[in-house]
C-alpha cells in the first residue's frame, strides 16, 4: 500500500514536530475521541454515534423563568387562532389569520394585502436586530428561553421525566433493558409526545382558516387534504426534532450559534463558569481541611451537577462553547449546591471574561450594557419600528397604480390632439363598495376617459370599486395644446381618485408624452 | 485510504486528532460528524434511486426512461389546459351571448374581453399592427380615432371577421387606383394632385403649383370615393384626407407614389380561424385601445 511508506514518513515527521513543550504536556497528545466507526490507525472515527443525554431536573430562578416563558409561548401558539376580532360582516372574525385563498393577512386591527408584504420585511429586520441586541446584552437569550426548538424539547424532556423518572432512573432503566414496565412506560411517553406533536401540527393549520370551522371539518374528515398533510408534516417534525434530534439541531443544524459567535463581543454577558472563583476544584472535605489551614481553594466542589442538568450534555466549566444554548439551568444547579455548602451563589452566572480577569487582578466588576452596539441596535429598532408604525397608521385604504402604455406611448388624433393611454389599477381596501371619480391634471386642456365608463358618466368618469379588491381599467388622457410649443415632449400628469361619499382622495403621478 | 494510514497527529491547540489531510501546511482537524448525519445522507441516496425508478430519469438513444409513475409534464399541461377551459367555459359563454354593445358596460365582461383580446391580438394581429396596435406604414394605428372601415364596435367586428380585400366574399372591397401607371393622370397632374391633397390638411405646398387645377382634378377623379370635401368614406375604405393621420405618409414623394401605383393593403378574414366569441373579445379589445367610436 502506498500509504505505508507515507505513513512512516509522517510518523517521523510527527516525532520531529513534537517539541519539548509538547513532551512536557502529554495530556495534549492524548487522542480525545474513541474509535467507533471507520477506525483508521488511531485518527479517530469520521462519524460518531450520538451521545444520549439524560438531563436531571433542577429548580431555581432560571428554571422558573423557563417554565413561565414556555407557558406563555405555547399558550400563544396553541390558543391564538381561537381569539376573535370583529371586522364587520364582510371579513373574517379571526384575530390572526393568513387567508391564502384570498391573499389577505389579518392581524387584529391590521389587514395586509400581498403588495404590502414589505411590512413583513420591516418586521423581520426588527426581529433580527432584536436578536442582535439580546445577544449583545445577554448572549443566547433566544436559544436558552424562546426558540421553539428549546421550548418543545424542554416540554418533551418534562414528559420524559414524568413518565420514566429523573436522570438516574432513566439511565438505570436504559441500561437494564427490556421489561414489561419499561415497555409500558415507553409506549406512554411516545404517545404523549405524539399527542403534543399532533396538537402542534393541528394548531399550525388553524392559522390558515377559520379555526372553529376547520376543527369541525377536521373531525368529520371534510377538511381539505392539505390541512391533513400539514398536520402530518408538523407532527412528524415536532416529534423528531423535540423527541430525538434535540441538542443535535442546535449543534449541527442551526445557523444561529455560528452567527451569534461572530456577533458577540467581550462585554456581552454569557452563562459563564467563574473559574477565578471556582478553581482549583476541590472536594468538599478536602476544601474544608485546606481552608482550615488558611489555604486558597476554589469553590467548585466538582459535583458535576452543572453537567447533569445540561440539556446539551456539556460541561460549562470548559468555557464558552458552541453547544451551550445558555438556558441557565447549570446556574440553578450550581446555586443549589453553593447554598447547601454555604458558599456564595452564582459561581456559574451571567458574566464575561473581562470581569473574570478584573476580579483576578483584584479590581471591581464592570458591566457595560450601554455600548456603541447596544445603542445602535436600540436606535435601529426604534427607528424602523417608528417608520413602520407611521406607515401603518397613515396607510391609505384607497390607492391607485398607474402604468403608462409602452406601445404606442402616444397617439395623435385626427383633430391634432394628443392621446396617452394608461392602465390604472385601483385598490379599494375598505370592506364596502364605493363610487369614485377619476380626474386628471397636468397637460393643457386634458380630458380623461375611462374605457367602459364613458357611456355612463361622460363628463367626469365615475367608477365603482368593489370592496376589498383591485380593479384594473384602461384610462385615456387627451390633451389639446394651443400650439405645438404649448406641450413639452414630456409633461408630468397627476391622477386623482376621489371617493364621492367619504371624500377620501388618492393621487398618482406619471408622465404625458408627445408622439 | 492511503491518507488515513498514518499515526494520528494531535493538534496542539485544540487537542484534537487531525485527519492526516494536509494542504500547504494546513491540516484538517477530525471533528467527527454525528452518525445520524451519515444515515440521512445514505437515506437521501436511496431516495434518489427510488426517484430514478418512478420518474423519467435517464436519457436513452431514442427517448428516455419513462418511470413507473408514467409522469409527463406535457400530459400535466394538457390536464391543466382542459381544466382551464372548464373554468373559463361559463365566462366565455357569457361573452359569446352578450350583445357587443353591452360588453363594455359590464366591468367583468369588459375585463374578460380585454384580457382575452389582448392575448389573441398578440398572437394574430401584432405581426402587422404592432403589439400595442400602434401600426406601421401601411398598417393602421388602432389607437387613434381615424378608421378606414369605421370605428364603431360593429364595424370593427365586421372588419376582423371578413377582412379587407381578403378574398372573403363579405370582405371590404375597394382599391386606390393606380392613376399614373394606368395612364389616368399625367405625371404633372399627379404632382399637382399630391400638392393639392397636402393643402387639404394644412400642409405646405410646393410654390408655383396650380392648386385650383388640383381642386378640379380632385373633383373629377377622387371625390367619388373620398367625398366632395375629402372626408373619406368608410364604406369604401377611402381615408379622410383632411385630418393629420396618414397611413402611408403625407410627404409629396409618398403621395406621388400612392397616386401613381395605387394602394390596396390586405387585412385577412379571421372568421373560420377564430371562434365568434374570440372575435368579439378582440373587437372589444381593439375598440378599448382608445380610438373606438
Ligand atoms: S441553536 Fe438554533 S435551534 Fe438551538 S436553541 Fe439556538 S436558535 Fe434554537
Ligand atoms: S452549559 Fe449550562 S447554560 Fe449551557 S446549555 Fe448546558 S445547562 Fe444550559
Amino acid at each position: 500500500m502506498l500509504g505505508d511508506a507515507r505513513g512512516s514518513d509522517d510518523a517521523q515527521d510527527h516525532e520531529r514536530k513534537l517539541s519539548d513543550a509538547d513532551k512536557k504536556n502529554p495530556e495534549m497528545n492524548k487522542p480525545l475521541r474513541d474509535t467507533e466507526l471507520l477506525p483508521d490507525d488511531d485518527g479517530g472515527p469520521l462519524y460518531a454515534a450520538g451521545k444520549k443525554i439524560y438531563p436531571q431536573s433542577v429548580s431555581g430562578s432560571f428554571r422558573r423563568i423557563k417554565w413561565i416563558l414556555m407557558a406563555v409561548c405555547l399558550g400563544i401558539y396553541y390558543f391564538l387562532p381561537f381569539v376573535r376580532w370583529n371586522r364587520g360582516l364582510a371579513a373574517p372574525d379571526q384575530a390572526v389569520l393568513i387567508d391564502l385563498a384570498n391573499n389577505r393577512f389579518y392581524f387584529f386591527f391590521i389587514e395586509l394585502w400581498p403588495q404590502e408584504i414589505y411590512y413583513f420585511t420591516g418586521l423581520l429586520i426588527v426581529a433580527a436586530v432584536t436578536l442582535f441586541l439580546m445577544n449583545a446584552l445577554g448572549g443566547r437569550v433566544w436559544c436558552g428561553y424562546l426558540c421553539p426548538q428549546t421550548v418543545w424539547t424542554d416540554l418533551f424532556y418534562a414528559v420524559e421525566r414524568l413518565v420514566e423518572g429523573d436522570r438516574r432512573e432513566r439511565m438505570r432503566k436504559a441500561e437494564e433493558g427490556w421489561s414489561m414496565q419499561r415497555g409500558a412506560e415507553l409506549v406512554l411517553k411516545h404517545s404523549i409526545w405524539l399527542m403534543i406533536a399532533w396538537w402542534t401540527g393541528g394548531a399550525w393549520v388553524l392559522y390558515f382558516a377559520d379555526a372553529p370551522t376547520l376543527i369541525k371539518e377536521l373531525v368529520t374528515f371534510q377538511a381539505p387534504m392539505v390541512a391533513y398533510i400539514w398536520i402530518g408534516i408538523l407532527t412528524a417534525t415536532t416529534y423528531t426534532l423535540a423527541g430525538f434530534m434535540r441538542e443535535q439541531v442546535c449543534v449541527y443544524m442551526c445557523p444561529w450559534p455560528r452567527i451569534q459567535a461572530a456577533l458577540t463581543d467581550e462585554w456581552a454577558l454569557n452563562v459563564t463558569y467563574k473559574y477565578d472563583r471556582g478553581e482549583t476544584r476541590t472536594s468538599l472535605k478536602k476544601a474544608a481541611q485546606l481552608r482550615a489551614l488558611g489555604e486558597q481553594v476554589g469553590d467548585c466542589v466538582d459535583c458535576n451537577q452543572c453537567v447533569a442538568v445540561c440539556p446539551t450534555g456539556i460541561d460549562i466549566r470548559n468555557g464558552p462553547q458552541l453547544d451551550c444554548i445558555q438556558c441557565g439551568l447549570c446556574i440553578d444547579a450550581c446555586d443549589n449546591v453553593m447554598t447547601k455548602i454555604g458558599r456564595p451563589t452564582r459561581l456559574i452566572g451571567y458574566d464575561n471574561d473581562i470581569n473574570i480577569h478584573r476580579r483576578m487582578e483584584g479590581k471591581p466588576e464592570v458591566f457595560k450594557p450601554l455600548r456603541a452596539r447596544t445603542v445602535v441596535y436600540s436606535g435601529l429598532i426604534a427607528a424602523i419600528g417608528a417608520v413602520m408604525l407611521y406607515a401603518m397608521l397613515t396607510r391609505s385604504l384607497l390607492d391607485l397604480n398607474v402604468l403608462h402604455d409602452r406601445n404606442p406611448v402616444a397617439v395623435r388624433l385626427s383633430d391634432g390632439s394628443i392621446r396617452n393611454g394608461y392602465t390604472i389599477r385601483f385598490l379599494n381596501k375598505r370592506g364596502f363598495d364605493r363610487v369614485v371619480a377619476v380626474d386628471v391634471d397636468g397637460p393643457p386642456n386634458a380630458v380623461i376617459h375611462v374605457v367602459g365608463s364613458d357611456s355612463i358618466t361622460p363628463d367626469r368618469p365615475m367608477i365603482i370599486l368593489a370592496r376589498d379588491t383591485t380593479t384594473e381599467l384602461r384610462v385615456l388622457v387627451d390633451s389639446r395644446p394651443q400650439s405645438e410649443e404649448d406641450l413639452a415632449p414630456s409633461t408630468p400628469v397627476k391622477f386623482h381618485v376621489t371617493d364621492i361619499g367619504l371624500g377620501e382622495v388618492a393621487t398618482a403621478k406619471d408622465v404625458f408624452v408627445k408622439p | 485510504m492511503a491518507d488515513h494510514a498514518h499515526h494520528a497527529e494531535i493538534d496542539k491547540v485544540t487537542g484534537t486528532a487531525t485527519t492526516g489531510h494536509e494542504w500547504d501546511g494546513i491540516k484538517e482537524l477530525n471533528t467527527p460528524l454525528p452518525r445520524w448525519w451519515i444515515w440521512t445522507f445514505y437515506a437521501c441516496i436511496i431516495w434518489s434511486i427510488g426517484y430514478f425508478i418512478v420518474y423519467p430519469a435517464w436519457p436513452l438513444m431514442d427517448g428516455y426512461t419513462k418511470g413507473l409513475f408514467g409522469y409527463s409534464s406535457r400530459a400535466e399541461l394538457a390536464v391543466d389546459l382542459a381544466n382551464l377551459d372548464k373554468v373559463r367555459g361559463d365566462k366565455m359563454a357569457a361573452l359569446a351571448t352578450a350583445p357587443l354593445a353591452e360588453i363594455e358596460k359590464d366591468p367583468a365582461l369588459l375585463a374578460l374581453a380585454r384580457a382575452k383580446g389582448k392575448v389573441v391580438f398578440g398572437d394574430n394581429c401584432a405581426a402587422c399592427h404592432g403589439s400595442g396596435g400602434a401600426g406601421a406604414k401601411g398598417y393602421p394605428n388602432l389607437n387613434d380615432d381615424d378608421w378606414l372601415w369605421g370605428g364603431t364596435l360593429d364595424q370593427i367586428e365586421q372588419t376582423i371577421k371578413f377582412g379587407a380585400r381578403s378574398g372573403h366574399d363579405d370582405a371590404h372591397q375597394g382599391n386606390m387606383p393606380a392613376f399614373g401607371k394606368d395612364g389616368l393622370l399625367t405625371k404633372d397632374q399627379i404632382v399637382i394632385m399630391a400638392n393639392y391633397v397636402r393643402s387639404l390638411s394644412g400642409l405646405s405646398t410646393r410654390s408655383g403649383v396650380d392648386l385650383a387645377a388640383g381642386k378640379q382634378l380632385f373633383a373629377d377623379n377622387c371625390s367619388s370615393c373620398h367625398g366632395d370635401e375629402a372626408k373619406g368614406n368608410p364604406e369604401l375604405g377611402a381615408p379622410n384626407l383632411t385630418d393629420r393621420i396618414w397611413l402611408y405618409g403625407s410627404d409629396e414623394a409618398t403621395l406621388i407614389e400612392t397616386l401613381t401605383n395605387g394602394r390596396g393593403g390586405v387585412m385577412p378574414a379571421w372568421t373560420g380561424r377564430l371562434d365568434p366569441a374570440t372575435i368579439k373579445a378582440m373587437a372589444v379589445y381593439v375598440h378599448s385601445l382608445g380610438g373606438g367610436k
